[in-house]
């Protein structure tokens, strides 16, 4: 399993340049981070891929093939973020994953039984087996975003793009879809996953790509997921916590640095105080802590 | 009593009316399930109304009355489209702007050639005097609809809920799109005989609506649908005789009072639930 993408550049109709002169490569057996700022292409990128919109120039190529033929043979599959789903439809939890199914079935879309057991199965593999009967919009946001990930598996698609997974869902299905995600990755698919989650990328990708209006830069996660790549990729919009310019006591010299995206990051130090980012104007916490800090060396 | 009720089956042209409703009825508000699912509700009454030069013209030159709405209704349908991949308005406007043209040029041409169409017809339906041509070609448009929508009902529906889903498994969600419009254009035409320009969206709308609030599962809000559209047109041309060929008024009422019954007594979605389930203790 082999996805490509050359040298990509859309342009919308409108003239805007959305993308230009994208370029990466991802192998079977990955799990690949797709990191950006709102509006940085990454929603463009991922039509391209899926084949919604063509390329003004280059090609996105998976298997060596055009997307379509890709598309023929039901290799790519999507998960969509939550927002873009209408979960007042009245469709159950089964019959979303049956559409998974679709490209597998005959002109009428008439379900076999290889069909429902395949979704049985893809069901049971998310834990959601029990809910089959429910309404979509009557479950939590962690269970919705597990069914989705349940028709990607129903559809056995072995390139899977999922677009903001783990946004609105409890700890508990975050697990899940990591756990699931690396089970996929050793089944040799290409999984692509846009996230603003920078501190979960480590945690379950193994290669990432940054963009901004261009891949700025891709590859393994230890060579892309630098300091100065993140900050080409997030300009001023990434909010740090440096350590040796926080209240946190007792450094040797050396800096610890904490990058978040949207959020800033709430920082407990050694004894569990809270710990804030800049030293100046709490000269008294320093002066106090110091001194605690102090009382318990022996 | 029996006697005045029974009246309205003695005459032909009645028997013709009420079978001919029950059809448009049936099929429309099949169609109006994926209607009511797409948020296209303003889109058919853009339709029905775009068919109108279309009708006007068909009566002119003496080609069948459908042939000539399905290919102005056509036309708006993608006038609109593309306007919209072409401008920044929003998709209301758009219609806005198109179907009032359509519908403006129609009764230009309408006033123009006074003696050849009677706007009153369009305008407001004339199922009671309804010509067996007339009749054949609304028969043609239900099966055809009927067919296209009975294979491939399933397709329409994942287009309707999740288009992206759709394209990811290479469906050309383009023609689905446009076989729907095109579905709908006709259904419009067909219907236009029945109640009317004006009164046509409600047959593509209201059915639909009404069995949204009564089910979760589409295959139900079919059934519901297909059940109250047909019936209620039958029921509303068979009273129609009473009231002096009201037709269009006549079903789109019974359609109404449907649709409130729903809105107030469905079992999960409806007022009397919200509310028992705001007044019960979590």
């Amino acid at each position: 399993m082999q996805l490509e993408v050359g040298q990509v550049t859309v342009t919308y109709a409108d003239g805007n340049i959305a993308l230009r002169d994208a370029s990466f490569r991802l192998v079977g057996g990955t799990v690949c981070a797709l990191v950006g700022i709102n509006g940085s292409g990454k929603s463009t990128l991922f039509k391209a891929i899926m084949g919604f919109v063509r390329p003004t120039t280059g090609a996105v190529q998976i298997n060596g093939g055009p997307v379509f033929a890709a598309q023929k043979n039901n290799l790519v599959a999507y998960v969509p973020q939550s927002e873009e789903v209408d979960w007042t439809f009245p469709v159950s939890v089964w019959d979303v994953v049956m559409m998974g199914r679709y490209g597998y079935m005959n002109f009428l879309r008439i379900p076999r039984a290889e069909d429902r057991r395949v979704v049985e199965e893809s069901l049971t593999r998310v834990g959601m087996i029990d809910f089959r009967e429910r309404q979509i919009g009557e479950l939590s946001g962690g269970q919705k975003k597990r069914v989705f990930l349940a028709r990607a598996l129903a559809q056995r698609g072995r390139v899977i793009l999922l677009d903001e997974p783990f946004t609105g869902v409890d700890v508990k299905t975050e697990t899940a879809i990591i756990e699931l995600l690396r089970e996929l990755r050793a089944d040799g698919c290409v999984m692509l996953v846009s996230t603003h989650n920078l501190g979960a990328v480590p945690e379950f990708c193994d290669q990432a790509v940054l963009i901004n209006r261009t891949v700025l830069a891709s590859g393994p996660i230890d060579e892309v997921f630098t300091e100065e790549n993140l900050a080409l990729a997030f300009g001023g919009v990434l909010r740090r916590f440096r350590f040796d310019e926080s209240t946190v006591q007792r450094h040797d010299g050396r800096t610890v640095t904490v990058l978040t995206d949207d959020e800033r990051p709430l920082v407990f130090g050694k004894g569990g105080h809270l710990e804030y980012s800049h030293r100046e104007g709490r000269e008294e916490i320093v002066q106090k802590r110091r001194e605690d800090v102090d009382e318990e060396v022996p | 009593m029996i006697e005045t009720l029974l009246t309205p089956l003695r005459y032909e042209y009645m028997l013709k009316a009420i079978a001919v409703s029950g059809l448009i009825g049936g099929v429309c508000a099949f169609l109006s399930c994926f209607v009511t699912l797409k948020g296209w509700s303003l889109m058919g009454d853009a339709l029905s109304h775009a068919v109108v030069p279309g009708v006007a013209v068909a009566y002119l030159t003496g080609l069948p009355f459908a042939a000539g709405a399905f290919v102005t209704g056509l036309l708006a349908a993608l006038g609109m489209g593309f306007i919209k991949g072409r401008t920044r308005l929003r998709e209301d406007a758009v219609i806005g702007v198109v179907f009032t043209s359509f519908f403006a040029l129609g009764l230009l041409l309408i006033s123009l050639y006074p003696s050849t169409v009677d706007l009153r017809t369009i305008i407001f339906g004339n199922i009671l005097g309804i010509s067996d041509a007339d009749i054949w070609q609304v028969v043609g448009i239900s099966a055809v609809t009927l067919a296209i929508l009975g294979a491939k009902w399933r397709d329409f529906v994942l287009f309707c809920f999740d288009p992206n889903q759709a394209r990811a498994l290479g469906q050309n969600v383009a023609a689905l799109r446009f076989t729907l419009l095109a579905l709908l254009s006709a259904t419009a035409v067909a219907a236009l005989q029945t109640v009317g320009a004006t009164l046509v969206v409600a047959m593509l709308v209201t059915p639909g609506a009404t069995a949204y609030l009564l089910t979760d599962r589409f295959h139900r809000m079919l059934g519901i649908a297909v059940a109250t559209g047909a019936g209620s047109s039958i029921l509303g041309a068979y009273a129609s005789y009473f009231f002096d060929g009201a037709t269009g008024g006549c079903i789109v009422t019974l359609q109404t009072l449907i649709f409130l019954a729903a809105l107030v007594f469905a079992p999960k979605h409806g007022m009397l639930a919200a509310r028992s389930r705001r007044l019960a203790p979590a």
